[in-house]
């Protein structure tokens, strides 16, 4: 049976932008169906409202509209009884700055009703999970940034919640670190069936380990699916990148249709294009005299970057890591 | 939607909270790791503070009986209470709701009121050992009763969580964190002002404003304790006002700190 963590609709929240201004919604009209023992992402650039969903599924954010359900219980803001569900990891955790990591840890554990010596045993077991056991003494404000990130994944592992809701849990982390993240979730998600939720702008992670990926654009749910299937919606275009030696001949036919048609960096131009015209494109750049100039070129299918793009997101700044 | 009896069949279980005294002692605890291994320069400031005003007066101040001697130490006593509670957690409560780090602890399974409470005590506890240390040396300096100085020890527990208090709704009521800093001082140079000189030297309105202080009622129950001749009724009386005051701040920061946590952010 198909079973749902979180049932989300007509979400919105506003904010005020200043003293006399009128309140701009930081979401609007959100539904979501959150899958339970899946893993869900929430993908989109700066400002696409992303930590506010967030922080609404965790009961932090009081709607001003709309209604979130965790399996089948209505979530009301501040009450307790999300956190007995839910363990929430946010996007810094200024809260634990001065507090050593061991401490920070085993005082999550007690937060969430384990017992002292329970809390103790968690502690350690995170530190030997996440090769933290270094660090445990030193304060997360003392760390670098990618070892305070994992310090503040071991805290939202921290007395297993059957739901982890984690905001942008591997910004910073090198591969490894990484890794050792993906693999702790995987865990928790073979041996308990954990459903996470979490809030990514990479778009190259958002595909290789979402279940379902919800794509968020001025707080607004522009498409949700499987990343798989995201990208097959837009499968009869490819993007083409071209990398230029020096400027391109604006009299050849081809380089002023694709100069048209191209989000330019620099010399950096990159065209979304049918099948057929892409390789026709490439095949006049490469046979004709345009190639002295061209010093670089890929044809890549879509990924979710180019679905974000065909269904009108911005592009400000998610990552390709 | 599916049948709601369906949905909560095959909810997973929600973990059993901890009682609020187990996170409160838990927020405590925590706190205290964190205060004592990052805090400590500035507890050292608040005592030597406090010890600075008693050796000023001593000197400049003429002797007219115990009374203005007691006040003194008495108002440089609870002053070390005021500046690790009312300035130290004003500023903390108000950079912790500035940079959304409430979302922490409001995120737990744990009510508002354990975490100002956890907080509130583990800053109070630290402002006891320099406060005695105050009592004591003042005591000796200005030839004040050794009798009854035990009575400092309740005192200051009460008093310290009573300004611990304030502070924490301070920092979490006020809008930014630069006024809750500004706050926060203010209110600690009024205990100071108005806990160390003698209310029979102050004009009848500023008076009227000691009264209403909360520091106000531990400066007279340490003053009286410090002159030798304390009445068990007066002291009560006095502690239980001390205590009221924390309990209607407590309760203040507690309402204070939902709403602090439901801002929009980035």
């Amino acid at each position: 049976m198909h079973t749902a963590a979180y049932e989300v609709r007509g979400l919105r929240r506003c904010y005020r932008g200043g003293r006399r201004s009128e309140p701009v919604p930081a979401n609007d009209g959100i539904d979501l169906d959150i899958p339970a023992g899946g893993v869900f992402g929430v993908l989109g650039p700066n400002g696409a409202g992303k930590s506010t969903l967030i922080r609404q599924l965790v009961g932090l954010l009081r709607p001003d509209a709309g209604t979130v359900h965790l399996f089948g219980a209505p979530i009301r803001a501040g009450s307790r009884a999300t956190g007995g569900v839910v363990a929430y990891l946010a996007q810094d955790e200024p809260a634990l700055d001065e507090t050593p990591v061991g401490v920070a840890i085993s005082t999550t554990a007690r937060l969430r009703g384990c017992s002292r010596v329970e809390s103790h045993r968690i502690a350690n077991d995170l530190l030997a999970e996440l090769d933290l056991g270094e660090l445990a003494d030193r304060p997360l404000g003392s760390l670098s940034g990618g070892q305070r990130r994992l310090a503040c994944v071991a805290v939202a592992l921290a007395g297993d919640r059957p739901v982890l809701v984690l905001d942008e849990p591997t910004t910073g982390l090198d591969p490894v670190a990484r890794r050792a993240v993906w693999d702790a979730l995987a865990r928790r998600r073979r041996e308990s069936g954990t459903t996470v939720v979490l809030v990514t702008h990479n778009v190259l992670e958002a595909e290789s380990v979402l279940d379902r990926v919800a794509l968020l654009d001025r707080g607004r749910v522009i498409a949700c699916d499987s990343p798989g299937r995201l990208k097959a919606s837009v499968s009869d275009e490819v993007r083409l990148d071209l990398v230029w030696r020096r400027d391109p001949p604006t009299d050849d036919p081809v380089v002023s249709m694709l100069s048209a048609r191209s989000s330019r960096d620099g010399r950096r131009w990159t065209a979304r294009l049918a099948h057929a015209e892409a390789r026709a494109a490439l095949d006049s750049l490469v046979s004709g005299p345009t190639l002295d100039a061209l010093d670089d070129f890929t044809l890549a299918t879509p990924s979710l970057e180019d679905v974000y793009l065909a269904l009108g997101g911005r592009d400000d700044d998610m990552e390709r890591v | 939607m599916t049948q709601l009896g369906e949905r909560l069949e095959t909810a997973p279980d929600a973990a059993p909270a901890p009682s609020f005294f187990a996170s409160v002692a838990s927020v405590y605890v925590g706190q205290l790791a964190r205060v004592r291994a990052a805090r400590g320069p500035l507890l050292f400031v608040a005592t030597l503070q406090s010890l600075g005003i008693e050796i000023l007066l001593r000197g400049v101040v003429r002797h007219d009986g115990r009374s203005t001697a007691a006040t003194i130490v008495a108002g440089s006593t609870v002053l070390v209470a005021a500046f690790v509670g009312l300035n130290l957690l004003a500023q903390r409560f108000g950079s912790l709701r500035e940079r959304g780090a409430l979302d922490y602890y409001a995120a737990l399974p744990i009510s508002g009121g354990s975490v100002v409470l956890g907080t509130t005590a583990s800053y109070a506890t630290f402002a006891i050992p320099g406060a005695l240390l105050t009592a004591v040396v003042g005591a000796a300096m200005y030839g004040l009763s050794f009798s009854h100085l035990w009575l400092a020890l309740p005192t200051m527990v009460v008093a310290g969580i009573a300004l611990s208090a304030v502070g924490a709704a301070i920092g979490l009521l006020l809008p930014r964190p630069e006024l809750a800093t500004v706050a926060g001082q203010l209110a600690m140079t009024a205990v100071l002002f108005l806990g160390v000189i003698p209310p029979g030297h102050m004009p009848a309105g500023v008076r009227g404003l000691r009264d209403v202080l909360p520091s106000t009622y531990a400066v007279d129950a340490l003053t009286a304790a410090l002159r030798g001749h304390p009445s068990v009724g007066g002291q009560i009386w006095r502690l239980a006002v001390t205590a009221g005051y924390a309990a209607i701040a407590l309760a203040l920061a507690s309402r204070s700190f939902r709403r602090a946590v439901d801002r929009p952010r980035g």
